[in-house]
């Protein structure tokens, strides 16, 4: 992966890396991400395969569907990104075809919620700061896109566009405290100490 | 300072305060199931975590398992997928499982209790909403989500603000023919469904204390249907004694030391609360759910009386002023975490002894675990529910949430035992649910339309073997 975090979770992410994909439409929906039959299922695994299915069956020109964009790990999309169901499936599906980071006009807050607990930041950009990165990556899927936390700026060759992420969220990346389970794993010689002291624990 | 158990249970189990804010809570006891926690075990995988206290954490299948053919693999793909999963799981991370051939097999939140791994004092987590039910022993009960049922296999740990105590006193005697679900019903239909968010309920009052802890499960396991994330009673000698003796209760010499620590945990005499209520037992009657949330509640005989809820009448097809006494079923279900134990099968038993179930009506008895099935057996409750024309099944949430076959179909009513009235909960989109209790449900399943209960216990024997303290105690023969 090309963003700067160990694979346990734990760890600051600071920047993330590599080359992008333009998903262009308002308002896309989880259920567009991922189709409500996957998730009956018993593992996230596997869900990468079905990211888009239905868009990507009806539409072979789908960015998804674009060998150009296959090693992508920065998608970038527009408004209200991740609507609709709170299926942590969406998210899921995403990192696990390897992307790190989104840039987009908005995001649904659930949506944007999920994909933080996962490492994933969704920076929001300006509509016509979007829209050039799009048309940017269209043009020469290529381009090298570094989108930054701590500078809040994200450069794509020439481009270079501000852009944000709220400030707790933004402070939780750079401290590496995204994660909850990293958090309540930290320490654990308390978390030891509290469970020796409790009388169903010691034996009454 | 005189302290309510919750913060006694708070206090002792608190590791520390997270950069977030929130408080990072010991989890003493971990319960999971077949449905919420494959994503856990996958995303503990992900990370690379282990789980940190197998030793408590314990499994069962309850949610999808089939209750009728229970031979592996099973007919229904995804229960055998699901079960499997959770087989493979519990084997790779050396966690206890109850799997469906197991003796002990049931649902979650009835064998605890029934095995002593629920005990008074302790934070206990599980990814199900009704974990509130715990609370009945004197414990801290949440319902989480699968993100949370990661954290706590990964640390044994929740990240989690208080909750304000609202005592809810119930004081006076029930009447013969009103129940623990009636309580509970009258507790959501004052209090409504949001009334308790923030809140856990502390019950106690006369009619409580007189309750036995079957009884006091149903009170607690309803408490999340009243928008409390914990319910709990504080634990007694009827708590003790309930626990004397189970499987994994403390053995002899140390359980008169953990008698000693329970009597310590509960709520000081002069502890002091965000909020009470008050509630006379004396003023309440049988109970059923006419809408499609479980506040939506009358008293049998009275007319539904609720402001204006366009959708829950079109729903249901009440009108207001209507009366659901009279209203025709089609399906009677005995069962669920609520009220799927041996004491609530008994009654029910009781009141249909020498009866016959309504030729229009399915009826079904779902015991709530393998362990309440073998005791109803012993006691003859089967074949007593089996000769009047219900269907007698294995253990499992079944119709409560119609994830296995058990479902309505199209708009068929259903009077249940269980705790949820949502549309679409028993597995049929359109199909509706009136909550009641199960000696309620019973009369229903004879009657063929929903009745008071009274008139048909009027003339029944008392009830025979029952010992509340010892209800349940099964796997020790009596
Ligand atoms: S019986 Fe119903 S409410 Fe209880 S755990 Fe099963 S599905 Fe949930």
């Amino acid at each position: 992966m090309a963003a700067d975090r160990s694979e346990t979770g734990a760890g600051a992410v600071v920047r993330a890396a590599g080359t992008g994909l333009p998903l262009r439409g308002h308002d896309i929906d989880t259920d567009r991400i991922m189709p409500a039959r996957f998730l009956r299922a018993v593992s996230f695994e596997g869900l990468e395969g079905h990211l888009f299915e239905d868009d990507r069956g009806a539409d072979p020109a789908h960015p998804f569907n674009d060998p150009r964009y296959a090693r992508a790990t920065i998608l970038v999309v527009n408004a209200n990104f991740g609507c609709g169901s709170s299926r942590e499936h969406a998210p899921q599906g995403l990192v696990r075809r390897g992307f790190t980071a989104l840039i987009g006009e908005s995001f649904s807050e659930i949506f944007a919620g999920n994909s933080a607990m996962l490492g994933m930041p969704c920076f929001v950009a300006s509509a016509s700061d979007v829209n050039r990165l799009q048309a940017l990556i269209e043009a020469s899927p290529e381009t090298p896109i570094e989108a930054r936390v701590d500078a809040g700026t994200a450069v794509a060759g020439a481009l270079a566009i501000p852009i944000a992420l709220p400030p707790a969220v933004r402070d939780a990346f750079l401290s590496g405290q995204w994660n909850p389970t990293a958090m309540l794993l930290d320490r654990y010689d308390e978390v030891r100490a509290v469970a020796a002291r409790l009388p169903y624990i010691a034996g009454y | 300072m005189p302290e309510t158990l919750f913060q006694k249970v708070w206090n002792a189990h608190t590791v520390r305060t997270l950069p977030s804010g929130q408080t990072q809570l010991f989890v003493g006891l971990h319960l999971i199931h077949e449905v919420t926690s494959p994503q856990a075990f996958d995303m503990l995988r992900q990370h690379g975590w282990s789980v940190r206290f197998p030793e408590r954490t314990f499994a069962t299948v309850d949610h999808i398992v089939p209750t009728t053919r229970r031979t592996r693999p099973f007919f229904d793909l995804m229960a055998e997928e699901m079960t499997g999963a959770l087989e493979r799981n519990c084997r790779q991370y050396g966690i206890s499982l109850y799997s469906a051939e197991d003796a002990n097999q049931g649902i979650v939140h009835v064998i605890g209790p029934e095995l002593g791994i629920t005990q008074p004092g302790m934070t206990i987590a599980c990814g199900d909403s009704h974990t509130s039910t715990h609370g009945a022993l004197g414990a801290i009960a949440f319902g989480i989500g699968t993100s949370q049922v990661r954290d706590v296999l990964a640390s044994q740990c929740l990240a989690l603000d208080p909750l304000k105590v609202r005592r809810i006193d119930v004081d006076g005697r029930l009447a013969p023919g009103v129940y623990a679900k009636d309580v509970i019903l009258t507790i959501i239909r004052k209090l409504g469904v949001h009334g308790g968010v923030g809140y856990a309920y502390e019950y106690g009052g006369s009619a409580i204390d007189a309750m036995s802890v079957e009884e006091r499960m149903t009170v607690c396991n309803m408490s999340i249907e009243g928008g409390a994330r914990a319910g709990y009673v504080n634990p007694d000698d009827t708590t003790f004694a309930f626990l004397r003796g189970r499987r994994f209760a403390p053995p002899d010499d140390a359980f008169d030391r953990a008698v000693r620590w329970w009597r310590q945990i509960a709520t000081d005499p002069a502890a002091s609360y965000h909020d009470r209520v008050a509630l006379r037992a004396d003023d309440i009657g049988p109970t059923v759910t006419w809408g499609i949330n479980p506040s939506q509640s009358v008293g049998i005989h009275e007319p539904i009386d609720a402001p204006a809820d366009d959708e829950a009448f079109a729903f249901m097809g009440f009108a207001p002023g209507a009366r659901v006494e009279g209203t025709p079923i089609d399906v009677a279900f005995i069962g669920s975490c609520t009220n799927g134990r041996i004491s609530d099968l008994e009654e029910a038993a009781r009141l249909v002894r020498g009866r016959r179930v309504s030729p229009r009506v399915k009826a079904l008895v779902v015991p709530g675990s393998q362990a309440v099935s073998r005791e109803a057996e012993r006691r003859g409750l089967h074949q007593t529910f089996i000769d009047a024309g219900f269907e007698w099944r294995g253990a499992g949430c079944s119709m409560c949430l119609g994830m296995n076959t058990d479902r309505l179909e199209g708009r068929q009513i259903c009077a249940s035992s269980s705790n949820r009235n949502f549309k679409g909960r028993q597995g049929s989109p359109t199909g509706r649910t009136l909550l009641m209790s199960p000696a309620m449900v019973a009369a229903a399943a004879i009657a063929g339309e929903v009745v008071d209960v009274r008139p048909m216990l009027a003339g029944v024997p008392a009830r025979s073997g029952a010992d509340p303290a010892g209800a349940g105690k099964v796997s020790h023969g009596r």
